[in-house]
């Protein structure tokens, strides 16, 4: 789970990470109100969305006349930024951070995450900061640290020092670092984050250390855990129907093309996405209906399947190891009469009471084509779709 | 041979009395598994299934000698129950349950760490020799013994290749299903260095997806140290970068992880890679003449 930069700068604080001087806005009519508590002679307006790339698309715009911040906040408010990130529709801004600005002298990077290779919590370090990391990682990968922590003994006081060498940073600086990264670890730990990242991590002319940007995820497995960062959630970055078919225990992902999928297991999932693809079509989503699948949880994936007006034609493709064929058939067959789908309907059938299941799919009047063959599912789907795509 | 069980090994089942764990313990029975008993706590001393039920599993390996162990309790629970596997002796830990918390598999792999216990998953279908022993939630009629070794990252395209290799007439040695998380215990090398020390594994096909880099690593494994023919399939071709496809571990992220990268690593070892996942079975077979 994502969460917006200004809940991730709270966090920060109860962690001991230094954060510029800020406050969220949700109106206009709160910047006037913010602005004159943060004092200060120079303010950022920053667009609240769960996308990368804001400062390129207008979502970060700075300003030395406290009167402008309003104006700032009120042309971002409501609209929907579209970023590099974002798909063309982009995503709705309801929230702004506005913060006091602090003259840079540095700025660096600084995150920390899961590293699933050496199975271990890594920091990545860099004194390139304020770009994108894996750039920096492509072009210039000596100019990147990487610090494994044991499980074990946990964060120690020489790794940090010897990030804070590679940043090049002195004196009481060193201390600093320690301090915000035992915090990230303390973060990381307490709350299951999966990823929390620093960038830039600035130097001020002073001196001091802060994290200008923030953003943390979450890892989704222990999110019932953890019900104060659960209420961070805003439905609102996510796709509706992503967000729908949770609800209903199904993993569903939105595509742009025209080929509806409903599939058993993840793996076959991404694997049917494929051979349509590889049959000359495209794919609308990709939809996991799980091991357990009963007639409710076909309903509903049709009916999301269905809510995209781009879909022409459904592959539905079952391998009925526990669950049995002739049960999934009766299924699919509520479920087209349920939800009244007009358009046609592949389903290719394997497994336990495979038989059953396909004479009842055959002969049903319906829009219906059951298929003994994957391969050949594939192609007549992308047939009644109207061809290649 | 088979790889990691057979017709003699004595399996126990974590979560014994719950709906999943007897489900498919009863599955496991009937396919012929040498189940000794299942451990829940605070039920030792009943009798479920037929089977004795022990409050631990210490308890349970005492009675019985069980040198393997079917885990199918809730996600926040099953750390605590595979530790609790090994330091019982368990020799090989199956791990069905989906869902647990990244962070809790970080301190469990380091626990088990140079250690000589085994761990299949979790979020994974399981282990089966086909004929003698079935631990975990793959159906049972699809298999046939034989000489193909599969070892996959997904447990219904495990179903797949399992279905084509019986279909081909070639048959199954030994199925491992490794799970679909990003921490997991045995891994691709894990299972292919004991494929190609198996005299019965004439072949092998291994199923992979996007996400990681184990799939990497295992081409260059296979390009070192595996003589035996090998069909690989990759799932997720088409999946959008930064997305995660069901799977915990099956996300594309920075530009790493991806299928293409997969599969051009595969195909350099000298690897067949198949493009549909319904070649697998002819593409095996073709490899084993």
């Amino acid at each position: 789970m994502n969460i917006h930069e200004y809940q991730a700068k709270r966090l920060f604080l109860d962690y001991g990470i230094p954060v510029p001087a800020g406050m969220a806005a949700s109106s206009a009519a709160d910047a006037q109100d913010i602005t004159a508590k943060l004092g200060g002679s120079g303010w950022v307006v920053k667009a609240q969305v769960h996308a990368g790339g804001r400062g390129k698309a207008g979502g970060v715009k700075l300003t030395k006349n406290s009167a402008e911040v309003k104006d700032i906040v009120d042309s971002m408010i409501g609209r929907r930024l579209i970023t590099h990130q974002t798909d063309a529709a982009g995503l709705p801004v309801n929230q702004v951070l506005i913060e006091l600005t602090y003259p840079i002298a540095r700025e660096l990077y600084l995150s920390l995450l899961v590293d699933r290779s050496s199975e271990r919590m890594i920091f990545i370090a860099s004194a390139a900061g304020g770009m994108d990391i894996e750039t920096v990682a492509h072009e210039t990968p000596d100019k990147i640290l990487s610090v494994k922590i044991n499980p074990i003994t946990g964060l120690q006081p020489y790794q940090c020092r010897n990030v804070a060498y590679a940043l090049g940073l002195k004196g009481p600086q060193h201390k600093a670092l320690e301090k915000i990264m035992q915090g990230m670890v303390n973060l990381f730990l307490d709350k299951d984050a999966s990823q929390i990242e620093i960038n830039p991590l600035i130097v001020t002319d002073s001196g001091e250390l802060l994290a200008l940007d923030a953003k943390i995820n979450f890892d989704d497995n222990a999110l019932a855990l953890h019900p104060d960062i659960r209420a961070f959630k805003d439905e609102t970055q996510e796709d509706a129907r992503e967000n729908e078919a949770q609800q209903f225990g199904l993993n569903y992902i939105t595509l742009d093309g025209n080929i509806g999928c409903m599939v058993n297991g993840a793996g076959l999932a991404m694997a049917t996405m494929d051979l349509v693809k590889l049959k000359g079509g495209k794919p609308a989503n990709f939809l996991d209906v799980g091991g357990g699948t009963n007639v409710e949880k076909v309903c509903e994936a049709f009916k999301l399947i269905l809510s995209d007006s781009n879909v022409k034609a459904v592959l539905v493709n079952i391998f009925g190891g526990i669950v049995k064929c002739d049960v999934i058939a009766q299924g699919i067959l509520e479920a087209i009469k349920q939800v009244h789908v007009a358009i046609p309907v592949v389903v290719r059938l394997e497994g336990t009471n495979v038989e059953e299941g396909r004479a009842l799919l055959s002969n049903t009047g319906l829009n219906l084509f059951a298929s003994e063959d994957l391969s050949h599912a594939a192609e007549q789907v992308v047939a009644l779709a109207g061809g290649a795509a | 041979m088979s790889i990691l069980i057979d017709k003699n090994t004595k399996v126990i089942c974590q979560g014994f009395t719950g709906k999943q764990g007897t489900f498919h313990s009863q599955g496991a029975l009937e396919y012929g598994t040498q189940m000794v008993g299942g451990v829940t706590p605070e039920r030792g001393g009943e009798t479920h299934l037929g089977l004795p039920v022990f409050n631990t599993v210490q308890d349970a390996v005492t009675a019985t000698g069980a040198t393997a162990s079917m885990i199918y309790v809730p996600p926040f629970y099953a750390a605590d129950a595979i530790l609790e596997a090994f330091d019982a002796g368990i020799k090989i830990i199956v791990c069905i349950t989906e869902g647990i918390p990244i962070l809790q598999m970080l301190k469990v792999k380091a626990a088990l760490a140079q250690t000589d216990t085994l761990l299949i998953g979790p979020n994974c279908p399981g282990v089966i020799t086909p004929g003698e022993c079935k631990i975990g939630i793959m159906p049972g009629k699809i298999h046939l013994p034989g000489s193909i070794g599969i070892v996959s990252r997904s447990g219904t395209l495990t179903y797949e290749s399992v279905f084509q290799t019986t279909n081909e007439g070639l048959g199954q040695s030994t199925c491992v299903g490794i799970g679909g998380d990003p921490i997991r215990g045995m891994n691709f090398i894990d299972v292919l260095s004991r494929f190609q020390a198996d005299d019965q594994t004439k072949g092998i096909v291994m199923v992979g997806e996007i996400g990681g880099s184990d799939e990497e690593a295992a081409a260059d494994y296979i390009k070192a140290h595996v003589s035996k023919p090998v069909v690989a399939y990759i799932a997720g071709l088409t999946a959008p970068a930064g997305k995660r496809m069901g799977h915990a571990g099956a996300i594309v992220t920075g530009g790493k992880g991806t299928a293409e990268g997969k599969v051009a690593a595969l195909r350099a070892a000298g690897v067949e890679v198949v493009n549909s996942p319904t070649d697998i079975g002819a593409a095996i077979k073709a490899c084993c003449k």
